[in-house]
């Protein structure tokens, strides 16, 4: 089993934490693992993304376009724009809820979120929309999105993992006293 | 030996302790930093840890070390080498005892620097060996054998690798520390022929140099990775000559596609004798290379010493972009324009997209609560109606550029800022010239250029924006932080004592959050003649807690925007129905900037940091001695 995974978002929204959940609980199974990132000045609001590769069989850290299997979206825009990675067939779960670019917000540049939406629902097939404000206001903290995405991503079926994994790699790489919050995002969207 | 999942610059650390590193000295820089913060994270403790205040201090250190028998490192970005290239042209005519690696990360993209220059270049004009790894588990290889190539011929070696290497994971075994190589430096010995250069010395070695380099080639052709990765059937006519992490996208693009394969491992000296090999019968070779067509020259240099009539495509030919990273698409067109279209693709077999709404604009910003912002807003705010130039520097402070806030003018490399200000101002008479410098910046190539401008009798303001620490390449101490990377606790160097000894006597400090006292500072400040500085101090907000978040009350916000179009802050966004301020609490600080300005009062809950220049505030243009000891 190899798979190809891309996640992206805005720099300060947690995509190489959950890169790092991912590697963690591949490499805790014995799975091969090879991850690249955004790491620099584009971690300041820029866009960020992470290329992370499961599996045998592969040398470069970089995917190729059309060869991913996920796409985890942190942010509609920025999931747009990673789209052309995606396979035929392939899956992506996404954050509805935008971050709007200062750029826009000053009026120098122009950013329809709902647009996005839109576009994604029309060509992907394998679509989840996740609620970023409802599960931040139901698990009381807008934080642990990436985890929340993580569980998403799990019920997908295209991660190649299993909760149990993702739950012990969790226990590894986070803080005793966030455990209980983080293992309630990875159940939210369960519901 | 034990499996950890590494970033690449983190196995380069753990490579070179396994090799018995005794010194380790660097510049933070994308992408080199996390290579000396491992080695101080994962000291067996035994191994001395620097940050210096630039390269070339790096670079000099590592060569003592060095010459005493211990096995160093110098770590550095690549525009870092230019800084340090001072001493290391002249260190390659002296030569090392105990093994020297000068571990430099390029940047093709560039994706966080100023330059795409190729460090294997830089190899052949300083006659340094170099080292180009491909991947992350051979960087931790690699870096061992480098060690002791360097220690075999007396030479400092360069490790080259580029950011898909440096900030790549893998998960690969590295050896226990009980494992680790330990080298005992024999200490220094005198001899005068042969550490003190002077022309006699450097001709005759320099004949050294080159003969042992021409030796090297057939030394190094025999090294097991250049390699030569056969054909795949009889009969073919292609070869790919690749590097680096290009490597690995030929091997994930070939698709089965017959072709031969060279991997370049050591592009200086060139493996002259493996490259023949791999020339033999070839009608037409494809070099994927990044940055300088490195490969692409040398194998032409190699058919034209030999007389060989095999075409050599590449850069140079337009098959293989001039500029720029390479990625996975990149290198599958070109050899698919190479060799022709794969039978067997697992690429390409993706969704055909309709054109997609335009996506969002994202330069990086200021963070929301950056003090910088502030410090610009007021300088803006003071001049208002002059005529200024703002000549920037590098750091997180260059984002300053970015709209609204518009308030870097120029920006060139570390510390340029001060001289271009002085330039501008000795052509301008009546132009009020500003230089923005960091506190690492300042201390790593500011202080020169201060002097200059001082004893040139410049007219300038110099704007020390001192958050208390290295930002932009994640939090490293610097000599104004009182604390060293191995964790000792020092005395400071004091910026104001710096500008006052140069002899500056308007030296004043101020925090930028308090946003009235500091356009009255700066009004002041930049009325005065000659060369006069204002530091703003204001730690990083990754360095401390917030203390309050600020919120717009609703029914006073009138909707004007002036927050939102002046501060371009990423917090402040608009409500629900796009007429009134908001603020987004996950990300605000309670800074409190939006609060001082909002023309009705309608933001609050922030809290100025009150240990901040509070005890600092000097207006005074007498010897100002900084409390600091802010985040103890």
């Amino acid at each position: 089993m190899s798979k190809n995974i891309i996640l992206c978002g805005v720099g300060g929204q947690g995509t190489i934490l959950a890169s790092r959940l991912i590697a963690t609980a591949a490499m805790d199974k014995g799975i091969p693992i090879k991850t690249a990132e955004t790491i620099g000045m584009a971690q300041r609001g820029g866009s960020v993304f992470s290329h992370v590769r499961i599996g045998e069989g592969t040398n470069s850290p970089l995917i190729g376009k059309g060869e991913v299997d996920l796409i985890i979206g942190f942010e509609p825009g920025e999931t747009v724009r990673q789209l052309p990675f995606l396979k035929k067939g392939g899956a992506v779960v996404v954050s509805s809820r935008p971050v709007m670019p200062v750029s826009a917000m000053i009026g120098q540049s122009h950013y329809d979120a709902d647009a996005m939406v839109e576009y994604l629902k029309a060509n992907v097939e394998h679509l989840t929309l996740v609620d970023a404000d409802k599960a931040a206001e139901e698990l009381g903290s807008a934080k642990v999105l990436n985890v929340v995405l993580l569980g998403a991503a799990l019920r997908s079926g295209e991660l190649g993992l299993g909760e149990e994994d993702l739950e012990n790699a969790i226990r590894e790489k986070v803080p005793e006293k966030f455990l209980e919050l983080n293992k309630k995002a990875l159940a939210w969207s369960r519901e | 030996m034990h499996k950890e999942f590494l970033m690449g610059n983190e196995a380069i650390a753990l490579g070179a302790l396994a090799a018995g590193v005794n010194l380790v000295s660097g510049y933070p820089g994308t992408p080199s930093t996390e290579v000396l913060e491992t080695i101080a994270k994962r000291n067996p403790g035994n191994v001395y840890v620097e940050w210096s205040i630039n390269e070339k201090a790096g670079m000099e250190v590592a060569a003592g070390a060095a010459y005493a028998g211990a096995r160093a490192l110098v770590t550095m970005k690549q525009v870092g080498l230019n800084v340090a290239s001072d001493p290391l042209m002249s260190l390659e005519y002296i030569g090392v005892k105990g093994g020297m690696v000068v571990l430099v990360a390029d940047d093709p993209g560039p994706i966080s620097s100023q330059t795409e220059q190729d460090t294997r270049t830089f190899g052949m004009f300083s006659k340094v060996p170099v080292f180009d790894p491909a991947s992350v588990s051979e960087a931790y290889e690699m870096i061992q054998e480098a060690f002791d190539f360097s220690e075999k011929y007396g030479t400092p070696v360069f490790f080259r690798a580029t950011t898909r290497v440096d900030h790549g994971y893998e998960a690969l075994e590295v050896k226990d520390p009980e494992e680790y190589y330990v080298n005992k430096p024999e200490g220094f010995v005198k001899d005068p022929s042969r550490w003190v250069i002077f022309p006699r010395l450097s001709v005759k070695n320099h004949a050294l140099i080159e003969k042992r380099n021409a030796e090297l080639k057939t030394v190094l052709s025999g090294y097991y990775r250049n390699q030569i990765i056969k054909e795949s059937a009889d009969g073919c006519r292609k070869g790919i000559a690749t590097q680096g992490v290009n490597f690995m996208y030929t091997l994930d693009s070939l698709h089965g596609r017959n072709a031969r394969v060279l991997r370049v491992a050591t592009p200086f000296p060139f493996p002259e004798k493996l490259a023949l090999e791999f020339l033999e019968g070839l009608d037409e070779v494809l070099c994927v290379e990044e940055l300088d067509p490195v490969i692409e020259r040398a194998l032409i240099f190699t058919c034209g010493k030999y007389g060989l009539n095999v075409k050599i495509r590449g850069k140079m030919t337009g098959d293989i972009p001039p500029s720029g990273e390479n990625s996975m698409e990149i290198v599958g067109n070109a050899l698919t324009g190479f060799l022709g279209e794969a039978e067997d693709t697992a690429a390409g077999s993706g969704n055909a997209l309709p054109q997609p709404p335009a996506l969002p604009v994202r330069p990086p910003v200021l963070c929301a609560g950056c003090p910088h912002r502030a410090s610009f807003y007021a300088v803006k705010a003071a001049m208002r109606g002059k005529k200024t130039i703002y000549c920037g520097d590098i750091g997180c402070y260059t984002l300053g550029n970015a709209a609204p806030l518009d308030m870097c003018d120029t920006c060139l490399c570390m510390g340029a800022g001060i001289g271009i200000a002085q330039g501008v101002g000795h052509i301008e008479p009546n132009t009020k010239c500003f230089a923005f410098v960091g506190d690492s910046t300042f201390f790593a190539s500011g202080i020169t250029g201060t002097v200059n401008a001082f004893y040139n009798q410049a007219d300038m303001t110099l704007v020390v924006l001192d958050n208390s620490t290295t930002a932009m390449t994640g939090h490293q101490p610097h000599p104004g932080t009182g604390r060293t990377v191995m964790g000792q606790v020092v005395e400071k160097v004091s910026i104001e004592k710096v500008l006052r000894a140069i002899g500056l006597t308007v030296v004043e400090t101020v925090d930028p959050l308090d946003f009235a006292l500091s356009v009255e500072t700066v009004k002041r400040v930049a009325a005065e003649p000659g060369v006069k500085a204002i530091i703003f101090r204001s730690p990083c907000i990754a360095i401390t807690k917030p203390k309050g978040r600020s919120h717009v009350d609703p029914n006073k916000c009138i909707g004007c925007g002036k927050c939102i179009r002046e501060l371009g802050c990423p917090a402040i966004i608009l409500d629900s129905d796009g007429k009134k301020a908001k603020i987004d609490t996950s990300m605000c600080t309670g800074c409190t900037l939006c609060e001082q300005i909002c023309p009705v009062k309608a933001i609050s809950g922030g809290t100025k940091n009150d240990t901040a220049a509070a005890g600092n505030s000097t207006n005074d243009t007498v010897a100002s001695d900084p409390k600091g000891g802010r985040h103890e």
